[in-house]
């Protein structure tokens, strides 16, 4: 049985290859966001805050910073896993965002091996197109079985 | 083209403190509402021994020490011209409020595709606590628009 997993009835140790987690939806990135995440992440690239700036550097406006919709796929993982059992997480930044955009951060198990104890996903941060803006994977420790 | 001589460099160490009011603040402009990160007594209650850093927050670390514009510089490249491309985090320990992290960045690996329109440079960076216990290994992919190009 693969699909989508309910709200009600998630559950770690029962989740299987193609279930897919509850979505993230986030509100829309706005100026005031790209600037506190400027600020809070250190990433002051002048791309991020300024259009003219931005459009120097070949770009068609500001964009959101690549690493705020990775923390979007991060808050997706500690919502359903407890922090200590992400074992690692990434991506590819495969389309830019920009203020406006409004990102929706889904996951969906790969792999699930027993054995080992771990489980594999698939996320995805895409905007609403549908359109795919980081392209990733985490690695999830399963809790021991009893 | 970039340089591929840099392939192997490894930057100083680095060291950056996990401050508190930052890790609130960074989960805030995340849009972060579990109290986890935020309040000491809710960490405590999940077994942290301080307020837990999110899963991403490692890059900050590495931003915080200039690391990532760092080799832009050193290579002589406009940051305006960079973009974030791919990164990778793996974890082996908690990073909290009140560590002091060293950290060290060499250069993996430079590659063009597109007949130079764009570059791509690989680093690692591993992230040590003040115990001398690694906490967390970096894959970072900055890619470097030619002059003239962009999306």
């Amino acid at each position: 049985m693969t699909g989508a997993v309910a709200e009600a009835t998630f559950d770690i140790g029962a989740l299987a290859e193609g279930d897919e987690l509850p979505p993230l939806d986030l509100p829309a990135i706005d100026r005031v966001q790209l600037a506190l995440f400027a600020g809070a992440s250190g990433d002051h690239n002048p791309i991020h805050l300024d259009d003219e700036r931005a459009r120097a550097g070949g770009l068609p406006g500001a964009i959101a910073h690549g690493m705020l919709n990775m923390a979007f796929l991060g808050r997706l993982l500690t919502q359903r896993f407890p922090q200590r059992t992400i074992l690692g997480m990434g991506g590819r930044f495969a389309a830019l965002a920009f203020p406006g955009d409004s990102i929706t951060c889904r996951a969906r198990v790969k792999t699930v091996d027993r054995e080992a104890g771990r489980l594999g996903l698939d996320i995805v941060a895409e905007n609403q197109d549908g359109r795919a803006i980081i392209t990733g994977w985490a690695t999830i420790a399963l809790p021991a079985r009893a | 083209m970039l340089d591929k001589g840099y392939v192997g460099k490894e930057y100083p160490s680095f060291t950056v403190e996990v401050e508190k009011g930052r890790l609130r603040f960074f989960a805030k402009a995340i849009g972060e509402t579990d109290p986890v990160y935020f309040d000491e007594d809710a960490a405590a209650a999940k077994g942290f021994r301080g307020i837990p850093a999110p899963p991403t927050f490692p890059f900050t670390i590495a931003m915080d020490a200039n690391q990532p514009f760092m080799v832009l510089e050193d290579m002589g490249v406009d940051i305006t011209r960079s973009m974030h491309g791919d990164q990778s985090f793996s974890y082996h320990g908690d990073i909290c409020a009140g560590d002091v992290i060293t950290g060290r960045q060499r250069i993996v690996d430079i590659f063009d595709k597109k007949g130079g329109a764009l570059n791509f440079i690989v680093t690692e960076t591993t992230l040590d606590n003040q115990d001398g216990e690694r906490v967390c290994d970096l894959r970072t992919v900055i890619i470097v628009r030619g002059e003239g190009g962009g999306q």
